[in-house]
């Protein structure tokens, strides 16, 4: 496989999302505006990069019974240090996404990968793997924070597009996330078939 | 009553699942037949109030007493996963009868994050040792309440006719919604609590 078709695959035949369905915490609570989502997405994706290359080369040395541990160890050095940068420069952030940040630890997405790819293939295709996968992520959280700023506070990217009169708050509120989520991905099934 | 104020206020008012939106993944894995909800809401009450004993433990004595904050996250996820896989062997060995019930439930709970968020959140919030087990205990019941009523939903879903592009998933999610929708009716309860225990 060569980089752009790994890419796709993340974004497309396999998006996290909406196909394989995995880290729907984060997916369901930070997406309440677009701009959120998208942090959480991009926040996620810098793990995995880095956590998928490191696997990868380090796939030799691991003995085969005690590579979750080991998994979960590097995972979570790479939480902790997003974790110290995010605190750091961008406070903004760390307060609308919270408690989520640590819980990248536990995202099913970043061990998954782990298992499924970086630990069968080599560093430079696990490094596409981690672009793609990442990128599928971020794009779904977008999308999804969209539509539910858009619905719920009338903008999209905090530019205003419907007067505040028009604002349905239900979207922006938790039963919102799992109904838009549950509409998209009677969307997307439609478009796939 | 200030424990009483938590009990009710984590069941319904800010529900684990429905409002915080931790624990996603069982809720959406195991939600298909009531008796196997009823065993993953056992487990997780058993696994998520020891944990967060023992990672309430190590923030205070070791974490806060060395200065070590900025490992929290890491000494936690490996006190959980080292705990499940203990409470595993043990059990095993004392009660097997426990373990044939909740035994393929244990692997599942490493990365269920609600029990990593509620060892976080309890630090966060700053309680002391007795409010941190209510917390989490409560916690863990109205993760089970939430699982099973969604799981009898989805039992009844299963006999009608579902349009073609909302099979899956999708129909699952809004339900979902409709549940959430449901416990919303609750918010504000926790502000009345409080002004007629007197605790404001």
């Amino acid at each position: 496989m060569n980089a752009i078709q790994i890419i796709k695959n993340g974004i497309v035949k396999e998006n996290p999302t909406f196909v394989l369905m995995l880290g729907m915490c984060p997916t369901l609570a930070t997406t309440t505006s677009a701009g959120n989502g998208m942090s959480m997405g991009l926040a996620t994706m810098a793990v995995l990069i880095c956590t998928n290359v490191v696997i990868s080369c380090l796939k030799s040395v691991t003995p085969d019974k005690v590579r979750i541990p080991v998994f979960i160890v590097v995972i979570a050095a790479f939480v902790t240090l997003l974790q110290m940068v995010i605190k750091a420069y961008l406070p903004e952030v760390d307060a609308s996404l919270g408690l989520f940040i640590p819980l990248i630890v536990v995202n099913c997405i970043i061990l998954g990968r782990a298992e499924a790819f970086a630990a069968k293939n080599s560093p430079v295709a696990s490094l596409f793997d981690g672009i793609g996968i990442g990128l599928g992520f971020t794009l779904g959280l977008t999308l999804l924070g969209m539509c539910r700023e858009l619905l719920g506070s009338g903008s999209i990217f905090g530019f205003t597009l419907i007067p505040e009169t028009y604002n349905i708050l239900l979207f922006v509120l938790p039963p919102g996330a799992f109904i838009t989520l549950g509409f998209l991905i009677a969307i997307v099934n439609k478009i796939r078939n | 009553m200030e424990y009483v104020l938590i009990f009710i206020s984590a069941i319904f008012v800010n529900n684990i699942v429905l409002s915080q939106f931790l624990g996603i993944c069982p809720f959406l894995g195991v939600s298909k037949k009531i008796d196997t909800s009823l065993g993953m809401s056992a487990a997780v009450a058993f696994v998520l109030t020891l944990a967060t004993i023992v990672t309430w433990l190590v923030q205070k004595y070791v974490l806060d007493a060395f200065g070590l904050q900025y490992l929290q996250t890491i000494a936690f996820i490996l006190v959980i996963a080292s705990l499940v896989q203990m409470v595993e062997i043990v059990l095993k060995k004392v009660s097997p009868a426990l373990y044939q019930a909740l035994g393929i439930f244990l692997p599942l709970i490493t990365t269920n994050c609600a029990v990593l968020g509620v060892a976080i959140l309890v630090i966060q919030k700053d309680y002391n040792l007795l409010q941190s087990v209510v917390y989490a205990f409560s916690t863990a019941i109205g993760f089970g309440v939430a699982l099973t009523v969604f799981a009898g939903m989805r039992e009844q879903l299963e006999l009608v006719k579902i349009p073609k592009g909302m099979q899956g998933m999708a129909i699952v999610m809004l339900s979902a919604g409709l549940l959430s929708l449901a416990f919303m009716g609750f918010s504000g309860v926790d502000g009345g609590l409080k002004i007629l225990f007197g605790l404001d």
